[in-house]
């Protein structure tokens, strides 16, 4: 039975978090609010310190804040009554993650790689790695699927990388600078198939980096500085009118479907393809 | 393929030589149960060929193996008579170390007399002794064949081997020879010629020869053995112990301090195993810290990584375990003393091995348990 879909991945509301007590606290978050909405890329930029990994551990169900609540994919998380195991569901069914260095698992092949994901999900090894073999295939990596990861290049290990993050069709993306790793040209591939990825599949993208290069490829960036966000880019009554990330319920699809970008034109019929409306259809 | 055996695929060189000293440690844990066991089965043998019930021996000792007895020759003449007694046959012992062809050769004697009690069973080749001199039948475990000469004792007397058996050795691994009684009896109390002059001069007889150390008993079907037992303990100076009690005395007195032994080299060998598999197991987890990570983050239940260590564990205790195995099957008979690999002592190591993997485990199920996912974003 379908539901409505909740347009807006991410809502965090007045989310603080330190570490220590005393003289030795540390505020690496203070009351940030910030929402993601469906096919919408942010990224997360600040020097070092200033708390972005931490707003991805807490978005990641990895980091439990001291105060503010969030929401996941329309589920109210850290509410107080929320357990390690249903943190651990969420990250399994919700959020896809990729790392600077890929962290693909150096036993397994990439198909392994993407099918262990699911695999854990519980879904059947055939079908796992059939569909680990189409994802690869969607990322251009498919000549490399039974590779190790050591005999892959920095960019093949990251798209097998993505791959396995989008294998149980997560709502959110969190890349921790996934381009570090990667020359201009490939870092530039790496964007678009994110961009790509979250266009067709309605994910939202969040990206912590500091590469200038990818600067542009975000549909919002947010600066920030000593746990606070400093500032939105584009401000959000401009992102309103540009790339608005829907607050309201539903207004996501519609952007979604708007058309504007080619890379999002033939969304719908890629993800039918992946499976992805058949995954809604069966919660 | 789960991901134990996947990590397994993937190490596989460092995985096949870790099983490998692994197994060859386990090897010796086995080959010291083989020896054990070997060495009482050879023990045991010798007494339970004789086919006795009873032994009589001289009193207040605790029989011809453990310690020294000597009972008079017509002792046997006298058992005999005794209602109830099928058989008897008197027997002497003696360890004797002679050279064969320039090869030193080492046999404990076993004189009797031929066509009774306390020769030699089951002959593998040539006969029981034909003469009542200067015949000998040896185990081939002494590395003598048919037609061999051996000169034995201070006068270097030759004995011609007439028959061999297979399989029959003492609890030292000495290979067991049968002789006449009249001969083992010249034999253990011969001495060189020098010392005979010494003794004649000194005026003093010649030592006495007519003992023997003691004597086997078969009884009539349906004979009480304590009644037996009773009839001949009425002589002071005879005392008859039965064959359960001999082979207790044997394995209580002669090779208890060696099976004690044994058992602390074992104990030690499995406590180096454990030590070194947890090591492994720990070193293992260790390497695989941020794969540990990685799986948790993207929502791997513990399970799922408990599982991954224990079942490595317990395939590379496994794999060691039929390396160690299998070696040892193929290395068994060129060991100098017998080693028996029975079924449940295999099976009871193999049980050792399974547990020693799951508690060595332990250590790297702790490390990584302790694991958080966000290590995995650690740059």
């Amino acid at each position: 039975m379908s539901t409505s879909t909740p347009m807006l991945r991410v809502e965090l509301r007045d989310i603080s978090k330190h570490y220590g007590e005393g003289p030795t606290r540390v505020d690496a978050l203070t009351e940030v609010t910030l929402d993601v909405g469906a096919g919408e890329t942010v990224g997360l930029l600040g020097p070092s310190g200033c708390g972005k990994t931490t707003l991805l551990n807490v978005i990641g169900c990895i980091t439990e804040p001291n105060a503010g609540w969030m929401r996941l994919d329309g589920e109210v998380v850290y509410d107080g009554q929320w357990l390690r195991g249903d943190l651990r569901r969420l990250r399994l069914e919700k959020i896809g993650f990729i790392f600077q260095t890929h962290n693909l698992l150096p036993f397994l092949n990439s198909t392994e790689n993407v099918a262990e994901a699911m695999e854990l999900r519980g879904v059947p090894p055939r079908s796992a790695r059939e569909r680990a073999e189409d994802l690869l295939e969607y990322l251009e990596v498919g000549h490399r699927r039974r590779a190790m990861p050591s005999a892959l290049s920095g960019g093949e290990a990251q798209r097998v990388a993505i791959a396995r993050a989008l294998a149980n069709n997560p709502h959110v993306i969190l890349a921790d600078e996934p381009t570090a790793a990667l020359d201009s040209k490939r870092a530039g591939v790496v964007m678009t198939l994110l961009r790509r990825v979250a266009a067709e599949q309605e994910v939202a993208v969040l990206v912590v980096t500091h590469d200038e290069k990818i600067f542009g490829s975000f549909d919002r960036v947010v600066r920030l500085r000593d746990g606070f966000i400093e500032k939105t880019t584009p401000e959000p009554s401009d992102a309103a009118a540009a790339s608005p990330p829907p607050l309201g319920p539903g207004s996501g699809a519609d952007r979604a479907d708007a058309g504007n970008d080619p890379e999002r034109a033939g969304a719908r019929e890629r993800r039918a393809e992946l499976g992805h409306d058949e995954r809604r259809r069966g919660r | 393929m789960n991901l134990a055996l996947r990590d397994v695929r993937h190490n596989k060189m460092r995985f096949v030589l870790t099983a490998v000293g692994l197994g060859m440690l386990l090897g010796v844990v086995q080959t010291m149960i083989g020896i054990y066991e070997g060495t009482l089965d050879d023990a045991l043998r010798l007494p339970r060929q004789e086919n006795a019930e009873l032994w009589v021996v001289q009193p207040d000792t605790y029989g011809p193996f453990a310690e020294p007895s000597r009972i008079p020759e017509d002792t046997r003449d006298l058992i005999r008579r005794i209602p109830g007694v099928a058989d008897a046959g008197a027997v002497t012992f003696q360890t004797v170390q002679t050279v064969v062809n320039e090869h030193p050769v080492r046999l404990f004697i076993q004189g009797f007399e031929p066509g009774r009690m306390g020769g030699p069973q089951q002959l593998v080749a040539g006969s029981d002794l034909t003469r009542s001199h200067y015949q000998i039948v040896v185990d081939d475990s002494s590395g003598l064949h048919l037609g061999d000469r051996v000169p034995l004792g201070p006068l270097h007397e030759i004995y011609t081997v007439v028959g061999i058996t297979k399989g029959m050795v003492t609890s030292s691994g000495d290979a067991v020879a049968w002789i006449s009684l009249l001969d083992a009896q010249s034999l253990q109390f011969q001495v060189p010629p020098p010392l005979q002059r010494r003794e004649a001069a000194a005026g003093r007889p010649p030592a006495q020869t007519a003992d023997i150390n003691a004597v086997l008993v078969r009884l009539l079907p349906g004979a009480a053995q304590e009644e037996v037992t009773a009839e001949i303990e009425r002589w002071k100076h005879l005392s008859a112990v039965t064959e359960a009690q001999e082979e207790a005395y044997l394995t209580k007195f002669v090779i208890e301090r060696m099976q004690k032994q044994l058992g602390m080299f074992m104990g030690i060998l499995i406590a180096v195993a454990a030590v070194v598999l947890a090591l492994i197991i720990y070193t293992m987890t260790m390497d695989k810290l941020r794969s540990i990570a990685t799986l948790k983050l993207i929502g791997a239940p513990d399970r799922t990584i408990v599982g991954l260590i224990m079942q490595q564990a317990l395939i590379l205790g496994i794999s060691a375990f039929a390396f160690g195995t299998a070696l040892i099957l193929l290395l068994k008979d060129r060991f100098p003393r017998r080693v028996m690999m029975e079924p449940r002592d295999v099976g009871i190591v193999f049980l050792i091995v399974i547990v020693v993997c799951l508690l060595a485990s332990t250590l790297g199920v702790r490390a990584a348990v302790k694991v958080e996912p966000a290590q995995a974003l650690a740059g």
